[in-house]
């Protein structure tokens, strides 16, 4: 009946404040407590309402839970809920002083591994969960897999249920040390490894009083300062153009503009650039940002470029610098994650969304499978069934500039779709297979240089 | 700056300790208000780009103006390549009709109204002995995008509502009934929306959908967007039912046993009168408000609106049938 608002804590009015935005997911198996992390990070950040948590409390008393199932915070779904466990990505926002949230809270079981790369696809983190009393298990080699396929720029290893094992440092310190050994291996960057205890909130929000050998950040300061990626702005500038702007006003009779989000990279008024597929060149004459001028713009910015010539540029096209423009190909070699139901075969006839161009392809070859548990490559399936991942060649109609999946997952990122019905077949990665440190021996052009 | 609805005062405020990140001093991060304008603004230039025939759910709420705000900002300076759908429920608050046709006359757009109470006059919808009329709109709603033909229909809704919400995809997609399977929902993987879909069929598209309340009134602040009046406090009649302030009004409030009285009340959300209930508020301005909000211990939907309370899952059941 009322707003029941109290007076605002210092914590709420700092929030009010400009700040960044972090997107990061959450992967954990059935048991290892990743709701009741999810849980305590949105209570202890004052992120769940009274009404929330009242609806919550209403759940689980009807259901003869003596105490609030947190869960039912992120299971939102009737048969989520009925069954207890998360079947689909839910996203939930929350905020601190710092930062801006946007967590991607996704299922952890092997069926739903195409949740997982849709979750993990938009993060610029992942926080894998393992139980403290189960150590590195099958199913976190599989989240750390999928974490380094998708190039998700920082892991953080969240060892829970430390108060079951007493708090001990070697317990902790030997999974950190296994796990980081193993997604070292897989080229991710950076790993920071967090005991915690989601049940009792030890290093979740507050610094562990149980934890004393402990230096590190807790969960929530990690997420607080990791760098968000900038360095995007700094590597090769890549504008999918999305639609023509023609007003055809009297105040504006000649304006042309190309629309789009900058993929990667900054552009520059005065640049000179050339439009991929066609290979016409021209100079950036202006950059309107939402409708007011700018000089420079920069990646994830939505911008309009003005060009100093009148060349053909539509809906499809990709603009880049002059000097730093990606070769274009009819044959992609990438690695995909299956997302359908339908199986892949080779000779399938489907489409490739890439940025913002929609072209007809065919499946030419699947040369392996990825056996997640092992990381081993099952030669030449033949097909790939929902949530494999796996190897792809693919013939397209019309000529794509494709960047390597490593250099920008923006622009080398693609989808495979039925053209029957449009479902989304795959989700692709174009180049090579893992981030990892063996890169092709020197003077090897066998590859493919997209 | 003319790109924007009824804006108010000078230009939005882009000084560059705005637009850098202090915990990293790049140069490069955009505030997180900048990041989620440039999302939904490339949300609506897909769908411009990949569809034929798009509209935008606008109800004179406020986030169908900042929907309207970010589109006008998205295909500057040219016009808004789409029409707007209002589904009338017959239960208006006054103000809100007038900002809305007061928009549509500023802006030149084209409005399509599809009536609630049209279809109870027909004797095709039943009024419900709650009085309540939100539950009533799904009919009017789909049968107005099969008429007109829409394949895509732009809604304000944002996955911090509601739990059902949450689970929405960004581009979802509806068959000829308007249905919505959570179970089959299309994976969405980075930026990549995949817009197709057979005849008959449509694609709901939610450019909010990663927005918070706080961060649409930051941002109604931000770019200094003019509201309906009934956002900010002020004094009206008001009567209580089911714990909240409802507006007196001829669809049926008060009843026997219900007093009206004068209260100093703002609401949070705009909807359908006999179920949109209203705060105790002094805030009249919107630093005021944005205060009030970041403070409050309640959701919007759970201060303000009795439908969602009809069952655990009263949000997925109606989205299930066609409701956005």
């Amino acid at each position: 009946m009322n707003g029941s608002t109290e007076q605002p804590t210092d914590r709420q009015t700092e929030q009010l404040s400009a700040t960044t935005l972090l997107r990061f997911a959450t992967a954990g198996s059935v048991d290892d407590g990743k709701s009741t992390l999810v849980g305590r990070l949105l209570h202890d950040s004052k992120s769940v309402l009274a009404d929330q948590l009242e609806a919550v409390e209403h759940a689980s008393r009807s259901r003869g839970q003596e105490a609030p199932d947190l869960a039912l915070l992120t299971d939102g779904l009737r048969a989520e809920r009925e069954q207890g466990i998360t079947i689909d990505v839910a996203y939930r926002y929350f905020a601190t002083p710092r930062r801006r949230f946007i967590l991607a809270d996704t299922p952890g079981h092997v069926q739903y591994t195409r949740n997982m790369v849709t979750g993990a696809s938009t993060a610029e983190l992942t926080v894998i969960l393992v139980d403290a009393r189960n150590g590195v298990v099958e199913q976190t080699r599989r989240h750390a897999a999928i974490a380094a396929l998708l190039r998700v720029p920082h892991v953080v290893l969240a060892v829970n249920k430390m108060d079951l094992v007493d708090y001990r440092e070697p317990v902790f310190a030997a999974i950190a040390e296994e796990f980081t050994a193993y997604a070292s291996e897989l080229g991710v960057p950076e790993i920071t490894a967090i005991p915690i205890s989601a049940l009792a909130g030890d290093n979740v929000v507050d610094a562990s009083a149980h934890m004393d050998w402990y230096g590190g950040p807790t969960v929530l300061e990690h997420l607080e300062t990791v760098p968000v990626s900038h360095d995007l702005a700094t590597c090769h500038a890549r504008l999918p153009v999305q639609y023509v702007i023609r007003p055809q006003t009297a105040d504006h009779p000649d304006y042309r503009g190309y629309a789009g989000q900058i993929a990667a990279g900054t552009f520059r008024v005065g640049e000179s650039v050339t439009v991929l597929p066609s290979g016409r060149t021209s100079r950036i004459a202006g950059i309107d940002l939402l409708g007011e001028p700018v000089d420079v713009a920069w990646t994830p910015q939505s911008v309009t470029l003005l060009l100093e010539d009148d060349i053909d540029v539509s809906r499809g096209d990709l603009v880049v610098p002059s000097a730093d423009a990606p070769a274009t190909t009819q044959d992609v070699e990438a690695t995909v994650c299956h997302v359908a139901d339908t199986p892949l075969a080779v000779g399938a006839r489907v489409l490739l969304k890439h940025t913002t161009r929609t072209v007809k392809a065919i499946v030419k070859e699947i040369p392996s499978r990825l056996t997640l548990d092992d990381l081993s490559q099952h030669p030449a399936p033949g097909q790939l069934v929902a949530n494999d991942i796996g190897r792809v060649r693919v013939r397209t109609a019309e000529p794509l500039a494709l960047d390597s999946y490593a250099d920008s997952r923006r622009t080398g990122s693609f989808l495979l779709i039925d053209p029957a019905d449009g479902t989304t077949l795959a989700a692709g990665m174009a180049g090579e297979f893992f981030a990892a440190a063996e890169a092709a021996p020197a003077g090897d052009d066998e590859g493919w240089d997209f | 700056m003319t790109t924007g609805i009824g804006t108010v005062g000078g230009s939005p405020d882009r000084s560059p300790d705005r637009s850098t990140d202090r915990s990293t001093d790049s140069p490069y991060a955009l505030t997180h208000l900048d990041a989620l304008e440039s999302e939904a603004v490339h949300i609506f230039r897909e769908v411009a780009g990949e569809f034929e025939r798009p509209v935008v759910l606008f109800s004179g709420g406020k986030d169908s103006i900042v929907m309207l705000h970010l589109a006008l900002k998205a295909f500057a300076p040219a016009a808004v390549p789409f029409s707007l759908l209002h589904v009338d429920t017959g239960h208006n608050f006054p103000e809100v009709i007038e900002y809305r046709d007061r928009v549509v006359a500023q802006h030149g757009l084209r409005l399509h109204v599809a009536s609630v109470q049209d279809y109870i006059d027909r004797g095709v919808l039943r009024e419900r002995p709650d009085g309540t009329r939100n539950p009533l709109q799904t009919l009017p709603l789909t049968e107005a995008i099969q008429r007109h033909r829409f394949d895509a229909v732009f809604g304000g809704g944002r996955r911090d509502e509601e739990k059902a919400r949450a689970k929405e995809r960004v581009f979802s997609l509806r068959d000829e009934f308007s249905q919505w399977d959570p179970r089959r929902q299309r994976p969405e993987l980075w930026q990549l929306y995949n817009g197709r879909h057979a005849p008959g069929e449509h694609v709901r598209v939610f450019p909010l959908s990663n927005w918070t309340e706080l961060d649409v009134w930051q941002y109604i602040q931000r770019e200094r967007i003019e509201l309906p009046e009934i956002y900010f406090a002020h004094q009206r009649e008001v009567f209580a039912r089911d714990g909240m302030w409802l507006t007196a009004g001829d669809w049926g409030g008060p009843k026997d046993g219900e007093s009206v009285e004068k209260r100093r009340i703002r609401y949070r959300t705009v909807g359908d009168m006999s179920c949109t209930g209203a705060v105790d508020s002094d805030a009249t301005t919107l630093d005021a408000v944005i205060a009030e909000i970041a403070a409050s211990r309640l959701t919007e939907r759970g201060a303000t609106r009795a439908d969602d309370k009809l069952s655990e899952a009263a949000m997925e059941d109606r989205k299930r049938e066609g409701y956005f």
